[in-house]
């Protein structure tokens, strides 16, 4: 009986708590307004309905925010992600953009310029160099990374037009849709990337003592070069990192809308991103850090999306209305609210 | 002075957090114009009570009565409203702002609309005077030492009118005659009738300045005496709940003498400009080296060349016969060098992580982060120095922003403890500790050296405390090392009349 209590409490004071409770709170008005919201259906062998939608779709949201966590963690920020979106999708897009063609025979051949595994690397490697810039900006020359990030941000769609020679590619070559439209035993293949970079990114975090140097270091960093970590590095490792995650999500943009557009792929992500990772009950001062609770705060983010579109409400109102929950979780996340929660919850013992 | 109307009552405190019960029906009075220590170990709640006091924590229950009226103090700022001006245990000052401005923020004056700024730097200047402070007040506090910031904080509370000022711990980083400075103000402040409450762990603090004493243990009252009908024996025993017979035991303790002893550490001419001027030092095995000096003397800069934290622009250093170079903390602690920080708040603790990950992360970082401590090991270290010494926290998993102030202490220094150093650097390593502790700490230390070879390089403003424990002490002045004492020239007397600049 007291253990049950503990377990609670503990539950009740993790990260994931509030992000949960706001998905279940969603999933329980989707189930009153939108017809056959929990319906999963089979076909041709595949799994289709709204979860499987708002999994799928939230894929990029979520990878980016896995990064975007470990970022904030360091007591960082990473604005640029969106950018990077758009500079992975438009790298990999030019190299395998190809064209359609018809040979004489009136067949259809798509040409591609490159494979599929050379364009996804050249795509990561690409991001990765930007990441180390953002690093460097912040480790070495320490400059604020708002500041240091804002920079790619801004700059970054330049370069992707650039890539892009100002143009929307479109993107012709099949086996590339795989990663964006793909299935797998019935699963898009979006939602199984997502998942192996969960596993990879959970298992080096809790693994290895990684996880605990990002927190310390997020958590004091003066004290943590006295301890004798590395604080350069491990920081510089992190935008790294995030820039990688923003690379893979623009690979499953550009994939699934078979095109790259400087312009307008991954726009705002950086927002919805930090959202995420806020919502997830992580400190924008850094510290401890969830990379679930970050994917729970994405999955909330997506459905509330997908909800707005299904009930028919207007893109405009979307935004307001995220304004609204943003409001709403921060004011639940309050140290006021959580002392009057707490005392309401002892008088509740007493009587 | 105990028959007049008290300014302040508290009656039947109740405060606990998770786990703990930092305070049970705890009743305390101060009157105007009297001095009033509060004493007690190492969280026994003597910052809780002020902190619910002044409106940092609501209590539980209990009542707050100011001139006879019940009072509910809100938030700090309320409490400072309503003349209460307070020196928290951990200070908080904006380093990156300067001294003045520190002195000022929140209630900088207003002349024609603007901040003047005049004023402002005049009157800062004024009453760091009555400390004989002369120091740029236009400089960024963070250019200054954590002696001369607590002597800001402590400023920063006298300028307020107030009725009643706290000061907790003020004096643990600062040497004699600071403290003399500081008592010489609080004795004027209280000759215009303010009231003062002390928290010291420092007995002989206590008896000189104090006119009253409430003693608290395991967040409960134990009693509220007369300083002078109160034996400095019965304090403790009030303060420990222990027999006497074992804290003098704990106080008599040999010293290894560690002539003979092979050389760890060598330092040629070594000297960081503006920093410390070249010295040479020589650290062996199974030997406490002790540093003396005045505040900004030079002895943490000293002991920052030999972690890595400094680069040294001349000289070299020799660890075991071979010359290295320590250009991080990281190099230092990969030759099994700790050390242990003066400043605990900024540059020893990781607030927001547990007891457990703060003991083991030094640890940690020398197994590199691939090869992770599995969580039994984990907890089987840090359970270790708890008991060890003598940590009191609710488990492992309490997060170390939560202990109370000399516990916190004591996590930093199980940090390094568990890393078995060759060689380990204590700055201060006592601030803040409790008299109990205080001695099993010297203790321990005094057997990691003989027992198990370590060699220790102390620090400490408490001159008494350097020369209890060290076999030889190095004296520093004005960033320079001036003299070097061994055997029967190590005493209080021989080490102040160095300091003042007298020769042999
Ligand atoms: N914010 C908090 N959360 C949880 N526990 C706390 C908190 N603040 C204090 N405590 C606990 O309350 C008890 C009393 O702490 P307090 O800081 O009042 O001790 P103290 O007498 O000031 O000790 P010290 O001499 O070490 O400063 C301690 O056990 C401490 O761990
Ligand atoms: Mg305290």
């Amino acid at each position: 009986m007291d253990s049950v209590k503990h377990k609670l409490i503990k539950f009740r004071n993790s990260k994931a708590f509030t992000p949960l409770l706001a998905l279940i709170f969603l999933f329980i008005f989707n189930f009153f307004y939108i017809d056959g919201f929990f319906q999963i259906e089979i076909k041709d062998g595949r799994l289709f309905g709204y979860l499987i939608d708002i999994l799928n779709r939230g894929a990029p949201l979520m990878i980016i925010a896995i990064g975007m966590t470990l970022v904030i963690a360091t007591e960082g920020i990473d604005l640029s992600v969106g950018a990077v979106v758009a500079i992975a999708g438009a790298v990999a897009a030019s190299l395998i953009g190809g064209e359609m063609q018809i040979t004489p025979a009136g067949e259809i051949v798509y040409e591609t310029v490159t494979t599929v595994p050379v364009a996804v690397l050249a795509a990561l490697v690409v991001a990765a160099v930007f990441g180390m810039w953002n690093g460097f900006l912040v480790s070495s020359l320490k400059i604020p990374a708002i500041v240091a990030t804002l920079i790619l941000m801004v700059a970054g769609r330049g370069v992707a037009q650039l890539i892009t020679k100002g143009q929307i590619i479109t993107i012709y070559y099949e086996p590339y849709f795989v990663i964006g439209q793909g299935y797998l035993l019935g699963i898009p293949v979006a939602i199984f990337i997502v998942a192996a970079v969960l596993l990879i990114v959970g298992l080096l975090m809790r693994k290895t003592a990684l996880g605990l140097f990002i927190e310390s270091i997020g958590s004091n960093d003066v004290a943590s070069r006295y301890i004798g970590i590395k604080e350069k590095q491990i920081k510089f490792i992190v935008y790294i990192f995030s820039a990688i995650c923003a690379a893979i999500a623009g690979l499953i943009i550009t994939s699934n809308v078979k095109a790259a557009d400087a312009n307008n792929a991954g726009l705002w992500m950086e927002l919805d991103a930090i959202l995420s990772v806020v919502m997830g009950g992580n400190s924008l001062q850094g510290g401890k850090f969830s990379i679930v609770s970050s994917v729970i705060g994405a999955l909330v983010v997506q459905t509330l999306t997908t909800t707005v579109y299904a009930a028919g409400i207007t893109p405009e109102v979307n935004l307001v209305i995220k304004g609204f929950v943003v409001l709403i979780i921060v004011i639940l996340k309050s140290d006021i609210f959580k002392e009057k929660l707490n005392l309401l919850v002892q008088r509740g013992d007493r009587v | 002075m105990a028959a007049a109307e008290p300014i302040i009552k508290m009656a039947k405190i109740e405060k606990s957090f998770p786990g703990v019960k930092a305070l049970q029906q705890v009743d305390f009075e101060l009157a105007a114009g009297e001095i009033h220590g509060l004493m007690g170990e190492n969280g026994a709640g003597k910052s809780t009570l002020i902190k619910v006091l002044t409106g940092v924590y609501k209590a539980d229950s209990g009542q707050i009565f100011l001139d006879g009226r019940p009072i509910r103090i809100k938030s700090p700022e309320h409490a400072q409203k309503i003349g209460i001006s307070t020196v928290y245990q951990e200070v908080n000052l904006c380093p990156n702002l300067s001294v003045a401005e520190n002195i000022f923020i929140g209630r900088e004056p207003i002349k024609n609309g603007r901040i003047d700024w005049k004023k402002i730097k005049n009157e800062a200047e004024t009453v760091l005077d009555k400390f004989d402070l002369k120091i740029d007040v236009d400089r960024k506090l963070s250019f200054y030492s954590v002696a001369v910031q607590q002597m800001v904080a402590i400023a920063r509370a006298l300028i307020i009118s107030a009725k009643v000022i706290i000061l907790d711990e003020p004096t643990a980083s600062l040497d004699t005659d600071e403290t003399n400075k500081l008592f010489e103000v609080m004795r004027q402040l209280k000759s215009e009738g303010i009231a003062i409450i002390y928290i010291t762990h420092f007995l002989n603090n206590v008896y000189e300045i104090t006119d009253r004493i409430t003693i608290l243990r395991n967040g409960e009252l134990i009693d509220t005496c007369l300083t002078e009908s109160l034996p400095r024996i019965e304090l403790i025993s009030k303060m420990i709940g222990k027999d006497l017979e074992q804290i003098k035991e704990m106080e008599n303790y040999s010293k290894n003498i560690g002539e003979n002893n092979k050389v760890l550490l060598k330092a040629e001419g070594l000297a960081s400009k503006g920093n410390i001027e070249a010295f040479d030092l020589e650290l062996k095995e199974g030997e406490v080296l002790g540093l003396a000096g005045l505040l900004g003397a030079g002895r943490t800069e000293m002991v920052e060349l030999l972690f890595g934290l400094n680069k040294a622009d001349q000289g070299r250093i020799i660890i075991d016969g071979k010359e290295v170079k320590l250009n991080s903390p990281k190099d230092a602690v990969d030759y099994k060098i700790a050390l242990c920080p003066e400043n605990r708040k900024e540059a020893g603790l990781i607030g927001n992580l547990s007891v457990r990950e703060n003991i083991i992360l030094a640890l940690q970082v020398t197994r590199g982060w691939f090869r992770k401590l599995s969580q039994a090991r984990q907890l089987e270290i840090a359970q270790k120095y708890i008991d060890l010494i003598n940590i009191k926290t609710p488990d492992t998993e309490q997060l170390v922003k939560n202990l109370s102030g000399g516990n916190q202490q004591k996590v930093v220094l199980a940090r390094w403890l568990a890393i078995n150093p060759d060689l380990l650097i204590l700055d201060e390593p006592t601030k803040g500790i409790d008299i109990g502790t205080k001695a099993d700490i010297q203790k321990l230390v005094l057997e990691l050296a003989s027992g198990e070879g370590m060699s220790v390089v102390f620090i400490s403003s408490e001159i008494e405390e350097v020369t209890r424990i060290s076999q030889r002490v190095v004296v520093l002045c004005d960033r320079a090392k001036i003299a070097e004492l061994t055997g029967s020239e190590i005493n209080q007397k021989e080490i102040m009349y160095r300091i003042a600049g007298g020769e042999a």
